[in-house]
């Protein structure tokens, strides 16, 4: 590598690069930490603590730390607070991990072919989104739910429906950047078919970014469910972050850790996630490489 | 015009494909659910013709400005949008002001020092305000300023007292007090938006070629960030700024639930709770509506911020 007497440093390319600059992070490791611990307790809290959510087990209004209730107190009808937040992870998580794929498949499949033939599919699929882009995004949802009624289903397909058009422009915005790429029009120069320079030659260099986008997906679908839950407009038997809080909206003043708990929940949460997000989006950014 | 037009059939169809309609809801709150009287209710509100014929009827009445009748309030639909239109306007733009205005600060003054505590303090602001939920923190205020609490100054539900009545200083001060919790809730979510984007494009405006021509001129260091280096570095702000204003409203929905603001947001959630559906239809479509002209007026901004931009030009 010396022989013109210049030398050049090899620069790691693909994954194992992005991963060795991903663990470099330390405030995205702390995320990933942090998030994976949020997982594991949601998914086995519950049946170790093994305190139902839904039943009164002190009486109401007793707080954090109180010798005769449970850690966290508990809500207006005497339930334990720490119960609910084990319990309504599952709920949370699962919707905002749910709506986080449908979003991507959906906002790929439009954002690739709109991006890929470009002319009157792009011209048609983007007016398409726009549409869906000029409406308030949680009134769309409340309007999805009103429609089809309440139920994690719906709630679900409600986020979906209103969160796809972001993903299908990044997607577009990629796919027409790289179609004009070397490596594109040489897969395209040996006889490869459509879908696979779509699927096997661009969509891999098109992931980074949208890995990025669905770490903020899924921020932005807890924060919706929670909201939607929070007006009470989800099935009310489902225990959810968002929902301890609309129930207990009422009793903030006199009893704070009812809401502020769960929503302690929610932004631990989101902060782990957004923290991976940053460090995705670094450790995907060649500028930042060897830094 | 042919986006609203799309917007308009979209969501009337979502409307109607809803179980239950109006008469069935007004046949709950008589008490009856009587076929005979639903017919007549069906009847009298034309909602027994064919759906094409009821949309075609409806996009004739949007088209003079009529969003018809709402089956709760029995009152039409645009008045009292329109009522409530100042509460909100009023929230939104206090709260994107705020964020607009102290965030480029923020960001601004962190970008000309970005390993500074204060640069990493942005950043974690703006990643909390990011994964906050907005009822959350409009919530926490609550039990914070509520009364009985130590901060008891503010007000912390409705928008007025009906003690200032008619006293138009008192009644601003009181307009004024009411609308702090609410805009200050909804603008730190924005607040985290904007100092993080003006940061790191900031950060992007001041590695550039014509700062370095700029200050190898001679120019004043102030000159070249505030005169030179803002002006481009705002640009994604303006554009983000547009692209927000759907999602503001969204926002502001929430707040108005929680401080019991009388704006169009709670409209909103009462039209739900009601099963009121040409009310939730207008509001669907006055707030695309308001959309698209925000949008429009992102489009103008450009031109004043960036000569080189020409609206609706070649380039």
């Amino acid at each position: 590598m010396t022989d013109f007497g210049i030398a050049i440093e090899p620069v790691e390319t693909g994954g194992r690069g992005a991963v060795r600059m991903f663990l470099r992070n330390k405030a995205a490791v702390l995320g990933l930490v942090v998030f994976t611990l949020i997982v594991l307790v949601t998914v086995f809290g519950p049946s170790l603590y093994g305190v139902s959510a839904k039943k009164m087990v002190a009486p109401p209004f007793l707080g954090p730390g109180d010798d005769l209730g449970p850690l966290f107190g508990t809500d207006y009808l005497g339930r334990d607070i720490l119960a609910g937040i084990l319990t309504g992870g599952r709920t949370t998580l699962l919707v905002a991990a749910v709506t986080a794929l449908m979003t991507m498949t959906f906002g790929l499949m439009v954002g690739s072919l709109a991006g890929y033939f470009g002319r009157w599919i792009d011209t048609l699929l983007m007016r398409f989104t726009e549409i869906f882009q000029v409406m308030p995004s949680l009134l769309f949802a409340l309007v999805v739910i009103f429609l089809l009624g309440p139920g994690t289903r719906n709630e679900t397909l409600a986020i979906g429906l209103t969160l796809w058009p972001g993903a299908a422009r990044l997607t577009r915005a990629e796919f027409l950047r790289l179609r004009e790429m070397e490596f594109v029009k040489a897969s395209r120069a040996i006889g490869c078919g459509d879908l696979r320079i779509m699927f096997r030659t661009i969509l891999p260099n098109a992931m980074p970014p949208l890995l990025t986008w669905t770490t903020l997906i899924v921020v932005i679908a807890i924060l919706f469910h929670a909201g939607l839950a929070f007006l009470g407009l989800v099935d009310i038997n489902t225990v959810s972050w968002g929902s301890m809080m609309g129930k207990n909206r009422g009793y903030a003043i006199n009893a704070w850790w009812t809401v502020a708990l769960p929503g302690a929940a929610i932004i631990t949460t989101g902060l782990s996630i957004a923290l991976i997000g940053d460090g995705l989006q670094d450790a995907f950014n060649p500028k930042l490489r060897g830094r | 015009m042919g986006l609203l037009l799309a917007v308009v059939v979209v969501v009337f169809f979502l409307i109607q494909l809803a179980p239950g309609d109006a008469a069935v809801y007004l046949g709950i709150e008589q008490g009856t659910g009587d076929p005979e009287f639903l017919a007549k209710i069906r009847s009298q509100y034309g909602l027994d013709r064919p759906l094409l014929v009821q949309l075609g009827a409806y996009i004739g009445q949007v088209a003079q400005l009529d969003l018809g009748q709402s089956t709760y309030f029995n009152q039409p639909v645009l008045g009292l949008i329109l009522d409530r239109l100042f509460a909100t306007v009023l929230l939104a733009s206090t709260s994107l002001l705020f964020a607009v205005v102290v965030g480029v600060a923020l960001g601004v003054f962190t970008a000309r020092r970005p390993e500074s505590p204060a640069s990493h303090g942005v950043t974690i602001v703006s990643l909390l305000g990011f994964a906050t939920p907005v009822f959350w923190s409009a919530l926490m205020m609550i039990v914070v300023f509520a009364a009985g609490h130590p901060f008891n100054i503010l007000p912390v539900s409705g928008i007025e007292d009906v003690r200032y009545d008619g006293n138009w200083f008192g009644e601003a001060v009181d307009l004024f007090q009411h609308l702090v919790l609410p805009a200050a809730s909804l603008g730190f979510i924005y607040l985290a938006i904007y100092s993080r984007l003006a940061r790191a494009s900031m950060l992007e405006v001041l590695e550039s070629d014509y700062i370095r021509t700029a200050r190898a001129k001679g120019a004043h260091e102030r000159v070249v960030v505030y005169k030179h280096a803002l002006r481009n570095a705002v640009i994604p702000v303006v554009t983000s700024v547009g692209l927000q204003v759907a999602n503001l409203l969204s926002g502001a929905l929430l707040v108005e639930f929680v401080f019991g603001w009388p704006g169009i947001g709670r409209l909103a959630v009462n039209a739900i709770f009601h099963r009121d559906s040409p009310l939730l239809l207008g509001i669907m479509i006055f707030s695309a509506a308001m959309t698209i002209v925000a949008n429009l007026l992102t489009d103008l901004t450009y031109r004043l911020i960036d000569p080189r931009i020409r609206v609706g030009g070649s380039r």
